[in-house]
């Protein structure tokens, strides 16, 4: 469906703020401010946009380490995440996580889980507490190609069918378990037919067109609040940067790499949706995006480093 | 009230079940089959199927999801066979559970129980025989207990459930049919100290879990011959009680450490090193260790027999620190 004027620069706002904060940790990850792992969601911008922002206030959702999006369009401040990326006390987690470790209690948002499928089974234990202590709210959760080959995928869909809990599945099919291509990993490639096979309400979509995940996002979310059962999105996709920082991206074809970049899901709806959103509007959101995200590194430059002398605490039984 | 070790345990679990309504019980056969040790019979009739929870044989998802339930508000207390199944489940406890409230700077908390059978003894072999405990015991950000009597199987859980960290709980096999007489009222709940089982002044020692009894027939075994050696049990291996072990040898200087895990990177492994550091002055003799032998727990009774810890090892070692 084409959404109106309100919603569609909405979703474009949410595309272009992940998409500029990314670029902006790779130019300082370059320059010696970021380090360690770094994994860029550049591409697959239309899915935390089409998804997140139709979940309610009381709902969870679990990331992975490529989750930095995720966080932002949950609420979580840009500060706050590149305050993380820094390392300095200011992030969200103190700068004990990193890029690939953002956590906010108060969000719902549970992480920034870096053991590929690990987010799986907890998702599975939020939506039971949820359940059990009558919330009414839903968990959704991020995952990708990778994940799904992982047994916890499997052990996380049959219980989240099996006691019947409401879980939003999302699967980012970006084609590539870090470099192993989609169908060098999986002899079945049609992942949603996973989530059939353990009787879960599945569908695979377009991941490069924001509309076409936000309307599936609305119905599914609709849907798994009110069964209380769980329902799996699979959304085809593709990032069009290295799998992490370290990655020499030796592994795809080049040329595969521009005709994906041909789809990107922000010019392609800006395209789209040219009717309604002007060259203006564009250039107000990018104006206001640059200053966000100046101000966030300012901020996260700033922060003070976490003193050495609490590098125990919150562990409980030393 | 005369209690077996089982029975202590399902009473704690029933007075969880009772007391909090966050409560819940997840595991393999725990409900309809009555668990597989019998610790779970009943409670399913009692509290219902949202609240005793079968799971699938699924160990890494429903530890996981124990975890995630953990987080969103329940006390969910999840049963684990064996130890040896748990390491399907490592990957959610060491990589999840156990690193979340200081990777996400104090923020995530799981208050999330997990107990689990432990130790060698019933000829199940290799595969269902294994003492870990120090695998888990190795880990920051978990809290490790382990039980060796009713008494502390009644009331350590209970004190498991208010802690706010994930905590595991080693029930060895062999533990569970010994009954013993229950205080009334029962004891103030206690994770944090080790507790002298016998007392004596020549030798110190230093054990836990299933290898208790034994280290006290060892204890009584020696007193016929005239050797008073003091009885400590650790109850909680992580953190481990210092204090107490050090003062004990102040007393003994002596100590030997029996311990069904094997020897290689050992809890006794651990408990040495920490006697050499802060207790080289009070020794006056190397510290002994009783092991199992460093082979796959096999399933004939005298070869198992012989592969662990046992009452004429203990107080061959015992005399040995004191020749």
């Amino acid at each position: 469906m084409t959404p109106g004027r309100t919603e569609a620069l909405a979703m474009l706002r949410a595309m272009i703020r992940v998409r500029r904060m990314e670029e902006r940790c790779a130019e300082d990850y370059t320059q010696g401010k970021i380090r360690g792992f770094l994994h860029l969601y550049i591409g697959e911008e239309a899915i935390a946009a089409g998804v997140i922002p139709y979940l309610s206030a009381k709902d969870a959702v679990i990331g992975t380490y490529r989750e930095h999006g995720h966080a932002l369009l949950r609420g979580m401040p840009a500060t706050e995440i590149m305050a993380e990326m820094y390392g300095k006390l200011g992030g969200c987690s103190r700068g004990r996580g990193g890029s690939m470790h953002l956590f906010s209690r108060d969000l719902r948002f549970y992480g920034g889980q870096a053991i590929v499928g690990g987010g799986l089974p907890l998702a599975v234990g939020l939506a039971l507490a949820d359940k059990l202590r009558g919330t009414g709210a839903i968990t959704a959760v991020f995952f990708g190609d990778g994940a799904s080959a992982e047994g916890v995928f499997h052990e996380s869909l049959n219980l989240a069918a099996l006691w019947r809990l409401p879980v939003l599945f999302v699967c980012e099919n970006n084609r590539y378990a870090m470099g192993t291509a989609l169908e060098r990993e999986h002899a079945e490639t049609e992942l949603y037919k996973h989530a059939l096979s353990h009787r879960i309400g599945a569908e695979s979509l377009d991941g490069m067109d924001i509309t076409a995940v936000a309307d599936a996002a609305k119905r599914a979310i609709e849907r798994v609040r009110e069964t209380a059962a769980p329902w799996f999105l699979e959304c085809m996709t593709y990032r069009f940067r290295a799998h992490s920082m370290f990655d020499p991206d030796l592994y795809r074809d080049k040329a595969e790499v521009e005709q994906w970049k041909q789809r990107d899901p922000i010019p392609a709806f800006i395209q789209r949706m040219a009717a309604c959103i002007t060259r203006s509007d564009v250039e107000a959101i990018e104006a206001e995006v640059a200053d966000e995200i100046a101000k966030a590194c300012a901020f996260a430059e700033d922060s003070p480093l976490e003193p050495v002398g609490d590098l125990l605490r919150e562990v409980r039984a030393p | 009230m005369k209690l077996s070790y089982r029975e202590a345990m399902r009473e704690a679990l029933r007075e969880a079940l009772r007391t909090d309504p966050r409560v819940i019980l997840m595991g393999e056969d725990i409900g309809k089959y009555g668990g597989t040790y019998a610790v779970t019979h009943g409670l399913l009739d009692e509290f219902g199927p949202e609240r005793v929870r079968d799971t699938p044989l699924s160990e890494a998802g429903f530890v996981g999801a124990g975890i995630g339930a953990a987080i969103g508000g329940l006390r969910p207390i999840v049963e684990i066979m064996t130890v040896n199944f748990s390491l399907l489940a490592l990957d959610q406890i060491v990589n999840g559970a156990a690193t979340l409230r200081h990777m996400s700077g104090g923020q995530i908390e799981v208050p999330l129980v997990i107990r689990m059978a432990t130790g060698a003894g019933r000829q199940v072999a290799a595969q269902h025989s294994h003492s870990l405990e120090n695998w888990y015991a190795h880990v920051p950000g978990l809290r490790v207990l382990a039980p060796a009597t009713a008494s502390d199987a009644r009331t350590m859980l209970g004190a498991a459930l208010r802690e706010r960290d994930p905590v595991v709980i080693f029930e060895h096999v062999q533990l569970y049919n010994l009954e013993e007489e229950l205080a009334d009222p029962l004891p103030a709940a206690d994770l944090d100290h080790a507790a002298i089982r016998r007392p004596g002044d020549d030798a110190t020692i230093i054990t836990y879990g299933g290898c208790l009894p034994r280290a006290l027939a060892a204890a009584a075994a020696l007193a016929d011959a005239h050797i008073a050696a003091e009885v400590i049990d650790l109850r909680t291996l992580r953190p481990l009680d210092e204090a107490a072990l050090l003062a004990s040898v102040a007393r003994t200087h002596r100590a030997v450490i029996v311990d069904e895990g094997w020897r290689t990177g050992s809890l006794a492994g651990e408990i040495a090193a920490l006697l050499g550091e802060h207790a080289f002055w009070d020794l006056d003799a190397p510290v002994g260790r009783v092991c199992s032998a460093e082979v796959p727990i096999p399933y004939a009774k005298h070869m198992e027999l012989a592969a662990l810890p046992s009452v004429d090892a203990i107080t061959a070692a015992v005399k040995a620190v004191l020749a």
